[in-house]
């Protein structure tokens, strides 16, 4: 494809890039609201996929709302309250990170962006802790032999060490939906730790400033969406039971 | 249509590469693998979905020749249900669903609304990666085992056969996201790339039907990539959501899997009628009756066809008022598109016809769609389902509906920009013989299926009692008819790239933007950004130059 004839936006200075629209464009405020219009349908598609997943955690709670209340007791809220304070405070420095962009602090953008990327790394590491914990007590929910039949009328891979979920019924679904839906959310901050990475080798070569910094928001756009889908998640597993 | 109207052959652009055609102006693998040109993506995917079709068609074939006799002809019944399985498989996911809105939405939109490319060409060459790489792992899908499900994937029996279901799931959730990156650049390409003038109701309708189908896309196919997943994690992990036997709800699949899978049928269907709109319009050379309506009933069709989805599901056990409110919202279904039925025959109606091959695919649509819909009426009843569902009946509607209009509306479309794409004609007379064939084949292979359905012959069988076997080889001789009259279509299409002759810049006497656009096409689409002054189909406005120039 030419781009010969793209129309540039200059950098607001040394040390920063020019910008070249791509040449489909007729403006660079056509490119901006383009990608952003997009951006926010794609965020509302991640909506849906989660919803989805919430449909299923409803008719569950509904079905077996016993096996829901023990099974969060399982879980750790000290823990989910950590996460939650990291990812809240994570969503103000991408915040932060998205203004240093727009008004062209190169050094500040890569500050925030390494204090988002530090809080990505905590929660992380915690849900670590938390996963460790849950394969200790025989909470996975994962069956990795092949007579199914046997193991299936056995619940032989659901193992609960300190029987604390006995009497309820289908004590492995909470775990189920717990590991699913924090799991999926999991490869969201990665995928989102990655993209702010991508962002920061940007910033280093002054590709983002107050002309032209739509990558930035739109990384801040997604990185508050997995911020948000975590305020669902959190009062839902570890709180409502 | 536009002030500035360039008179074909007049190169306003300075240099050459502005006046060489998107086909020329680059060559070798990777100036086609790694395009961002809306048209070329257009072109593979053509390519690739009329693959699929041809695969698709290979399965269906198969499967009438096994039911020529009441035992069954050629395969095991554990065979027989992985052919029908990929037949279903390889035309919903990966024929029909991407085939209009990837191959001519892609070509023909951009140029529609006036635009340079689409918004967003690298998600768009992503989109046809994606499609790519899905049917890759259906494909492999079939070496590793093969798959039985059927093209639905109900719980349990997804979760407790054979292995390969997972990768053909992964498959689908690709598919699914394809899907999804065309409808979102669909989206942003109509809201931000029209030209000057072209208000949202300048627009032609395949425009608006392209713009309902990726509204759908893009709410509707989040749900079904997270059920595949789940699926997926099912039969990896076994996290008991769907399995009975680990607690969890094999109906919750179902509720989920229609709650993408109806709006899907009008994610096939609605370019369907966006093809149609169009194409009736040109062709009997008059205004379409009811513009608006029609806009707006796509739009209506979108949203209501969020809320019918329990109609699949009336013997699978849902509540009586449950079931009474889709019974209901699926006969209100009917009403917006009724209007475009007969909006469209309004239009023929004194219009001055032409009688051409995209034109007769056109009027075959409107006769079979008719069929097609109402015959999906009289399932939406609640009692009349309980006799019908899961019989030969429901089969045949579809089929109405997916391959007798949606493929049918996708040959005409593609018949129709033929010219306008590679910038030479096919020969007409094999056209219409073709279409002919695949008209009079269709009717002949699902007519008799209607009435062995409503006698009970059921779907999804390898035998069946032989009272049933006249109906069944009716079914395949017309089968086999219709597999000519591709075969000769396609034949014909290919064949007039080498030795057609050149096509005219405005060959059928369109007055929407594409025609306006050189033949072929330059890259970037017009020389001039074109501006438009008129409103929507006016013929009196009709450039008449632009009908008697060849193509340089
Ligand atoms: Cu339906």
């Amino acid at each position: 494809m030419s781009h010969d004839h793209g129309i540039v936006v200059p950098a607001p200075g040394a040390g920063f890039l020019p910008h070249t629209v791509a040449h489909h464009f007729d403006s660079p405020t056509q490119e901006f609201q383009s990608a952003k219009l997009g951006f926010w349908l794609f965020l509302a598609t991640e909506i849906l996929l989660f919803g989805g997943l919430f449909a299923a955690y409803f008719f569950f709670h509904q079905v077996y709302p016993e096996t829901f209340r023990l099974g969060g007791q399982q879980l750790s809220w000290k823990l989910g309250a950590l996460n939650t304070t990291v990812l809240l405070i994570s969503s103000w420095t991408m915040a932060m990170g998205v203004r240093s962009a727009q008004t062209s602090q190169k050094r500040k953008l890569l500050i925030y962006c390494g204090l988002t990327l530090l809080g990505a790394a905590i929660f992380m590491v915690v849900k670590i802790i938390e996963y460790k914990a849950k394969f200790d007590h025989g909470f996975l929910p994962v069956f990795g032999g092949t007579d199914y039949d046997q193991a299936t009328h056995q619940l032989s891979w659901f193992k609960d060490y300190h029987n604390v979920m006995v009497g309820v019924q289908n004590p492995s679904l909470f775990f189920s939906i717990y590991f699913t839906m924090t799991a999926i959310h999991g490869v969201h901050v990665l995928v989102g730790a990655g993209l702010i990475i991508w962002i920061m080798v940007g910033a280093a070569k002054g590709r983002f400033h107050a002309n032209y910094f739509l990558p930035v928001d739109l990384v801040g756009l997604y990185w508050h969406l997995v911020d948000l889908i975590w305020i669902f998640l959190f009062p839902l597993l570890y709180l409502v039971p | 249509m536009t002030t500035n109207a360039p008179a074909m052959g007049v190169a306003t652009g300075s240099h050459d590469t502005v006046k060489k055609n998107y086909l020329e102006i680059s060559k070798g693998f990777w100036s086609w693998a790694g395009t961002l040109d809306h048209k070329r993506i257009g072109i593979m995917y053509l390519i690739g979905v009329s693959l699929a079709l041809l695969a698709g068609g290979v399965f269906a074939m198969l499967v009438r020749l096994h039911l020529w006799k009441s035992t069954g002809v050629l395969f095991d019944n554990a065979t027989y249900n992985q052919i029908f399985t990929l037949h279903g498989v390889f035309m919903v996911f990966i024929f029909i669903i991407p085939a209009i809105p990837g191959s001519l939405g892609n070509m023909v939109l951009p140029l529609m609304l006036g635009a340079k490319d689409v918004a967003l060409p690298r998600l768009n060459l992503l989109s046809f990666y994606l499609w790519l790489s899905g049917t890759c792992l259906a494909l492999y899908a079939i070496v590793a085992g093969g798959f039985d499900t059927g093209w639905t994937f109900y719980a349990p029996y997804s979760i407790y056969t054979n292995q390969a279901v997972v990768s053909v799931g992964l498959g689908i959730f690709l598919l699914g996201f394809s899907s999804i990156f065309t409808g979102l650049n669909f989206i942003v390409t109509t809201h931000k790339l029209r030209a000057p003038g072209l208000t949202w109701f300048r627009m032609p309708l395949f425009v608006w039907a392209i713009y309902a189908t990726a509204i759908l896309q893009v709410l509707a196919t989040p749900v079904l990539g997270i059920t595949v997943l789940l699926v997926a994690f099912e039969r990896l992990y076994h996290i008991g959501i769907f399995d009975p036997r680990l607690g969890g709800d094999p109906v919750l699949f179902e509720h989920f899997f229609w709650f993408y899978s109806h709006p899907a049928v009008y994610i096939m269907v609605l370019p369907a009628f966006g093809i149609i709109s169009d194409l009736i319009s040109v062709h009997s050379r008059k205004p379409l009756f009811g513009y608006k309506l029609i806009a707006f009933s796509s739009i209506a069709i979108a949203m209501i066809s969020f809320l019918v989805w329990g109609h699949h599901m009336f013997t699978s056990g849902q509540s009586s008022y449950a079931m009474f409110a889709f019974s209901f919202l699926t006969f209100f279904v009917g009403i917006p598109t009724a209007i475009k039925e007969f909006s469209w025959v309004a239009t023929v109606w004194k219009g001055s016809i032409a009688l051409n091959s995209p034109m007769l695919y056109t009027l075959s649509f409107l006769i079979i769609f008719a069929i097609g819909g109402l015959t999906g009426v009289i399932l939406g009843a609640l009692n009349v389902d309980i006799h019908l569902h899961d019989t030969y009946f429901v089969v045949a509607h579809f089929h109405y509906v997916m391959m007798g209009s949606i493929a049918l509306a996708f040959f005409a479309g593609v018949h129709h920009w033929w010219p306008k794409m590679f910038g030479v004609m096919y020969s007409e007379f094999y056209a219409k013989i073709a279409c002919a064939l695949i008209f009079v084949g269709f009717n002949a292979t699902f007519i008799p299926q209607f009435i062995m359905g409503s006698r009970g012959m059921p779907r999804r069988y390898a035998t069946y009692v032989p009272e049933f076997e006249g109906f069944h080889q009716a079914s395949t001789i017309g089968a086999l008819v219709i597999g000519t009259g591709v075969a000769l279509m396609v034949g014909n299409l290919v064949l007039s790239i080498f030795t057609g002759k050149k096509a005219m810049q405005n060959e059928w006497g369109g007055v929407t933007l594409e025609w306006l656009s050189p033949t072929p096409p330059p890259l970037e689409n017009f020389y001039e950004q074109p501006i438009v002054t008129t409103e929507v189909y006016d013929y009196t406005t009709l450039d008449l130059r632009t009908t008697q120039t060849p193509c340089s």
